[in-house]
């Protein structure tokens, strides 16, 4: 570990996954370095997974599973790619990913926000429950899939059965979607639902990059909430 | 679990690197499949002539080979021991009856791979020891496919470890579980492919072999294997000139892919392929679900 001037440096070819982690949980509330840099990832499994102070944290490179998991409060910044489950469960705070995001990326995440400059794969923000997700580039198939709160919003296409089973995620797609899942359907886009979008575009930092014009919505039917004896048979 | 890796290189002078670089890949998938491993390689080889990769006891005197097979091989076979391995090379026309002789004078010993250049290598035990034991860093060679295996469907043995090769210079690794095997197996056998093991991944392999036997190209056969194998799978499979990877359409099994001018990657996290040469800015990405990826090189 290296500390210049708030900055405190981590090198994961020198110290271990163990020990940065371990540091981060013990951060207070009121840390004294506010910006944290990982060198070297090189593709390791949970980093940054579990904070809870308000700091930034830069990892420079590629990220293994789980990279922020269940963070709250910390701004955690992947510049490489991400893979499976990154800022799965997340409560609060920002997790964007300059790369790539592998599978179920902000999966059950109740809160914050997740960005994913590229593409994110299959199952992204699965049983959300209250994230704003934001990918610039395209989602793979069952994304969304029994979302219950939260915004995803993707400004390329989503692979097939998006939003299945879904609950009351709200879903914004730009291009294509290859197929619906069960009970997620087309919506209007109201005026309502343009001012939010734009919110949450400029929560994500791409405001006047995209016209909220451009993208429909999707949500659920509201169909599957409970059991009825009539769909017994798609069980 | 298991532990999938690849390496296809594009350039020549990497040809040297092959097995170190795959030796170091395999060794971080271990924590993926540390029962079992094995790989191939795609060396050097000799149009007129087959290698047989044959796995022998650690103590087996390869001088009997030579002179036990000399009358079916066209004069004394020659012989490379590795460990519990042994690379047999006879004219290519005389496979056949050598595999007979092989099952009937030597039964306690297996063939698991023949091809112009393909060497297959595997064995219980942690990835370092296996590629420690078969000298797996100095091998050189243009491609190469490896495996570290947590068994699910079958038991940990040699004969269960991978790669599987069911046809000349062709193997498969497999990380996932097929739920049609034992139906495929029943049709493929009638089609008159012989199988060695109950494990599912065979099967697999068997599959590509008998689609490439009918004039499928690699990405062809495994296009249509999409339609036929069901289960999870990601396979990477090798062939003389090629190198493939296939994922199933639901995708649980993780793939990563590196390519640079100098090679293309395969691994099943981005952990196996950070030693690799100017990884740090290669293109990185995971391959599609339902989509072939395939490199040939020009026969």
């Amino acid at each position: 570990m290296n500390m210049i001037e708030n900055e405190t440096s981590f090198d994961l070819r020198k110290s271990t996954l163990r020990e940065l982690n371990q540091t981060l949980h013990n951060l207070g509330s009121k840390p004294a370095a506010r910006c944290w840099r990982v060198q070297n990832p090189d593709g390791a499994h949970a980093i940054a997974a579990g904070v809870k102070a308000p700091i930034t944290i830069d990892v420079e490179g590629h990220v293994g599973y789980y990279c922020a998991g269940m963070n709250q409060l910390a701004t955690v910044i992947v510049h490489g790619n991400a893979g499976v489950g990154v800022a799965e469960n997340m409560m609060s705070g920002i997790v964007h990913v300059k790369g790539d995001a592998s599978q179920a990326a902000g999966a059950t995440a109740h809160g914050g926000t997740l960005i994913v400059n590229g593409n994110a794969s299959a199952r992204c923000g699965i049983s959300m429950k209250g994230v704003d997700i934001l990918v610039k580039g395209s989602i793979g198939h069952m994304s969304a899939f029994m979302g219950q709160a939260g915004s995803l919003v993707v400004l390329g296409n989503a692979g097939e059965a998006l939003g299945d089973s879904i609950y009351e995620a709200r879903l914004f797609v730009r291009g294509s979607v290859a197929s619906l899942g069960a009970d997620c359907i087309e919506k209007t886009m109201r005026d309502k639902d343009k001012a939010y979008l734009a919110e949450k575009l400029k929560a994500a930092g791409v405001a006047g990059e995209v016209d909220v014009a451009e993208f429909k919505r999707y949500g659920s039917a509201r169909r599957l909430y409970n059991f009825h004896i009539d769909n017994a048979g798609a069980y | 679990m298991c532990g999938i890796v690849g390496l296809y290189l594009k350039d020549k002078s990497l040809e040297p690197e092959l097995g170190s670089m795959l030796s170091s890949m395999l060794c971080v998938m271990t924590d993926r499949g540390p029962d079992s491993a094995g790989f191939a390689i795609y060396g050097q080889g000799n149009p007129d002539q087959v290698k047989l990769s044959l796995r022998t006891a650690s103590d087996f005197d390869v001088s009997d080979l030579e002179s036990e097979l000399a009358d079916v091989s066209g004069g004394r076979p020659s012989v490379m021991k590795r460990a519990t391995h042994t690379l047999l090379t006879i004219p290519a026309g005389k496979e056949a009856a050598v595999r007979n002789a092989i099952a009937a004078r030597f039964p306690e010993i297996a063939v698991v791979g023949s091809g112009t250049r393909m060497e297959i290598f595997k064995e219980v035990g942690l990835p370092a020891d296996v590629a420690s034991r078969f000298d797996l860093s100095r091998m050189t060679g243009t491609h190469g496919i490896g495996h570290t295996r947590m068994a699910t469907e079958s038991a940990v043995t040699t004969d269960g470890a991978h790669p599987f090769s069911t046809g000349r210079d062709q193997c498969l690794v497999h990380n996932g579980s097929l739920s049609n095997h034992a139906g495929v197996r029943r049709m493929l056998t009638h089609a008159g492919l012989t199988f060695t093991t109950d494990n599912d991944s065979e099967v697999a392999a068997g599959y590509l072999s008998w689609r490439m036997q009918k004039g499928a190209s690699l990405g062809e056969a495994l296009r249509e294997s999409l339609d036929d194998l069901d289960g999870f799978y990601t396979f990477v499979v090798g062939t003389e000139s090629g190198f493939g990877v296939l994922r199933d359409p639901i995708a649980c099994k993780p793939a990563v892919m590196a390519e640079t001018d100098r090679y293309v990657a395969f691994g099943s996290e981005y952990r196996a392929l950070v030693n690799l040469p100017g990884v740090a800015n290669a293109k990185v990405w995971e391959p599609e679900p339902s989509t072939p990826y395939f490199w040939e090189s020009a026969a």
